[in-house]
């Protein structure tokens, strides 16, 4: 099984699998988890778009 | 002075926690199988969803034709991808006796492969490590 990913696919589908494990492990309670699974997932996909700009800007 | 003593006398008056066995068992069972360690304490939902993001970033990544480390003693960066991959647990050992993971592929989503087998090891000893806190009584 060959799998083709893009970049931004991968970096998101990382993002979603690591934030899940932080949120079950890193908060007390289910409403907890969610807000900080979804603070990561947040932070995670905003940190590839502007990576995305910055190597866009370098490239100039 | 008087802080260090009292410091000490609330870490002598602090309750110890009991080693018990399903605080030895979760985690390594947490390890073994990522999201039982979970499981096994009754936490359904959280086992499942676990179990599904380290397997699925773990399948993933041999999709994307990423590297599973062998044990050894050379670079750095080597020996610190096999512990990352250790942690993985049975994974890690179904893909190294299933010879997955092998084929050197100068592709940079083959590098990407690599490095979500890292992190699913990873995150699943971060699981395990949770899966004691709540048999320890440390979480809810």
């Amino acid at each position: 099984m060959i799998l083709e990913l893009s970049h931004f696919s991968a970096a998101l589908l990382f993002a979603l699998c690591a934030s899940v494990v932080f949120g079950i492990t890193q908060r007390n309670t289910p409403r907890e988890m969610l807000r900080y699974g979804a603070y990561c997932f947040a932070l995670f996909a905003a940190g590839v778009i502007v990576a995305g700009w910055v190597m866009w800007l370098i490239k100039r | 002075m008087a802080n260090t003593n009292e410091v000490k006398a609330k870490a002598s008056s602090a309750p110890a926690q009991a080693l018990t066995a399903i605080a030895i068992a979760a985690p390594i069972a947490g390890w073994l199988v990522p999201g039982a360690g979970h499981i096994m304490q009754k936490r359904w939902i959280r086992g499942l969803l676990l179990m599904l993001a380290v397997v699925v970033l773990f399948v993933v990544g041999l999709g994307l034709q990423g590297k599973v480390y062998a044990f050894n003693t050379g670079d750095l960066l080597d020996i610190l991808g096999f512990f990352g991959d250790f942690g993985t647990g049975l994974l890690y050992v179904v893909a190294r006796s299933m010879e997955w993971g092998q084929a050197v592929v100068p592709h940079v989503t083959a590098d990407y492969g690599t490095k979500y087998i890292i992190v699913a090891g990873l995150l699943n000893i971060v699981s395990a490590v949770d899966a004691y806190h709540i048999a320890s009584g440390k979480k809810p």
